[in-house]
């Protein structure tokens, strides 16, 4: 089983449309597909989340879809209670819109919806991130003379500082999980968990912390995808790994895309 | 009361070289066609403002129509880099770049703002962030509660751009479906230029559509399919497709260019 489980290239989250695609061994899944459903299992029916594109929205869709129906998704172009048929490539698909409880103005999206404090969980990615769960999504290199220049901030500055509960979806590499960010988008004060393709960190003692590892991952590699020295739990489990339910509610959702 | 106009005399008439510029449109009703009519017409030194500057930025800056560029998030939704962006800004082709950077609630202030006649607006944000260093930002202390917020200097450009599914013929116009930010471009800006699918008899009631009366903006045009490859919520669907693809023409300069040449400039307006 766990051979099956295959190492995804690294790239920074902005250059990822949504992780795994064609190619699945006819057993087993992808790092990707562990980590959306590992994300997805942290949303209730209760919450309220704010959904960015990617991965993050593979995995509020697939929580809607499996064990939190209920779960209502809001996409920062306005539509709020969206219950897509499939994966949308941008935020402001058209079937957002259709499905949506309610669509408002985008400065009433921010004011009204996300500032206020009606949003309890939101969902990140990033270029980097350090130990304290600040995130850069803005450049690499100096912001004035950049060596790669990100799409940036966009939501991700208030959505850190106004939900109580801010998950981070990231692959795992030393590049990304970096001592020191190029630049801080956002802050980390509120990410509440970090789940990438090799495991899961959640902040213990003021620092990120391995708390999981995913089947088929050591201690030791998500050490080496990391450049500072990675705490590891003294109680760190292995992730269940997928139920053929939430697999073949992923591959549903990624084959409609 | 809003004239009905070509593309053509619109842009002519409403922009001019080293105005600021924005052209919004949240994913969904994109000015897709009001931006290739700057570049055929040539327009230089542009502040380019727009929250989520995509393809049609990507192509302005590519073709050296802008000077600075003032916004939230620079990408291909879905896919990845704007790739002429990012050369503008990471080697100064065709032209230096100046930005200036927000977060979206930031910009969305800031539109507000300016569609309100304010000075600033006011946001609980750019927190603990080193956005702060490169933009317009200030603390304020709020006098009731004493509480310290953010404010950003109004948006106020010289000329707001939008496309629309509908207009009737006194120059109102009606758009539906996602409405993004629309409506406080046009009210903030000084000038304002509205390309629609199509101009009708009377605007029948659409639900959650946004209605700006025929007073408040100086020029409509008739443009069907001016938002591809975005979309208009009830012509035709968002062109993923034509976004992804975008990746590998954007990519090299040569492409880019050729591209261009082939499907903006040897084009003419509607």
């Amino acid at each position: 089983m766990t051979k099956a489980v295959e190492r995804s290239a690294a790239v920074g989250p902005s250059e990822t449309p949504y992780g795994s695609g064609a190619g699945l061994p006819m057993r087993g899944y992808k790092a990707d597909e562990m980590m959306a459903v590992e994300a997805s299992r942290r949303l209730t029916s209760k919450n309220v989340c704010f959904v960015g594109i990617g991965l993050p929205s593979l995995a509020a869709n697939l929580a809607r879809r499996t064990h939190a129906p209920g779960c209502v998704l809001v996409y920062e172009s306005g539509t709020i209670g969206a219950k897509p048929t499939r994966l949308p490539l941008s935020i402001g698909d058209g079937e957002l819109a259709e499905t949506a409880d309610s669509v408002v103005s985008v400065p009433e999206m921010f004011a009204y919806w996300l500032q206020s404090g009606r949003i309890d969980v939101g969902f990140l990615g990033a270029a980097q991130i350090d130990r304290h769960g600040n995130l850069n999504s803005t450049v690499i290199g100096r912001y004035d003379a950049p060596k790669v220049r990100l799409p940036g901030g966009g939501g991700a500055p208030e959505i850190a500082t106004s939900v109580d509960n801010v998950f981070v979806m990231l692959r795992q590499t030393s590049r990304a999980f970096v001592e020191r960010l190029d630049f801080k988008t956002s802050r980390g004060e509120r990410v509440r968990v970090v789940v990438t393709d090799l495991g899961v960190l959640e902040p213990r003692e003021g620092e990120l912390t391995l708390v999981r590892v995913h089947p088929g991952v050591s201690v030791d590699d998500a050490r080496a995808a990391t450049a500072w020295e990675l705490a590891v739990a003294p109680d760190l489990e292995e992730t269940e790994p997928p139920t053929e339910a939430e697999l073949a509610a992923l591959r549903t959702l990624e084959a409609a895309a | 009361m809003a004239e009905i106009v070509t593309l053509a005399d619109g842009v002519r008439e409403l922009v001019h070289d080293g105005d600021t510029v924005a052209l919004e449109g949240f994913t969904h009703l994109i000015p897709h066609a009001a931006g290739h009519e700057l570049i055929r017409q040539g327009r230089r030194e542009l502040t380019l403002v727009r929250m989520t500057p995509d393809v049609v930025y990507d192509q302005l800056i590519g073709m050296g129509a802008a000077r600075k560029l003032v916004f939230s998030w620079g990408g291909n939704p879905g896919v990845g880099s704007l790739h002429r962006l990012r050369d503008a800004v990471e080697h100064g082709w065709p032209a230096p770049l100046e930005l200036e950077e927000h977060s979206h609630a930031g910009m969305a202030a800031a539109y507000a703002a300016g569609a309100a006649n304010l000075p600033f607006g006011v946001l609980r944000g750019y927190e603990d962030n080193d956005l702060v260093q490169h933009t317009q930002v200030a603390r304020i202390t709020c006098p009731f509660t004493g509480e310290v917020l953010a404010a950003v200097r109004a948006h106020r450009p010289d000329v707001g751009i939008i496309h629309a599914q509908r207009a009737d013929r006194g120059g109102n116009v009606q758009l539906w479906g996602i409405t993004g930010v629309q409506k406080e471009t046009v009210l903030a800006s000084r000038r304002s230029l509205v390309t629609v699918e199509e101009i009708v008899d009377e605007l029948d009631d659409r639900p959650g559509a946004v209605v700006l009366p025929s007073w408040v903006v100086d020029a409509v045009a008739a443009v069907p399919g001016g938002a591809r490859p975005s979309y208009a919520h009830g012509y035709y669907d968002r062109d993923n497709d034509f976004y992804v693809g975008w990746d590998e023409v954007s990519r090299d300069r040569e492409t880019f260019t050729d591209w261009m040449q082939r499907h903006v400039l040897g084009s003419v307006a509607a």
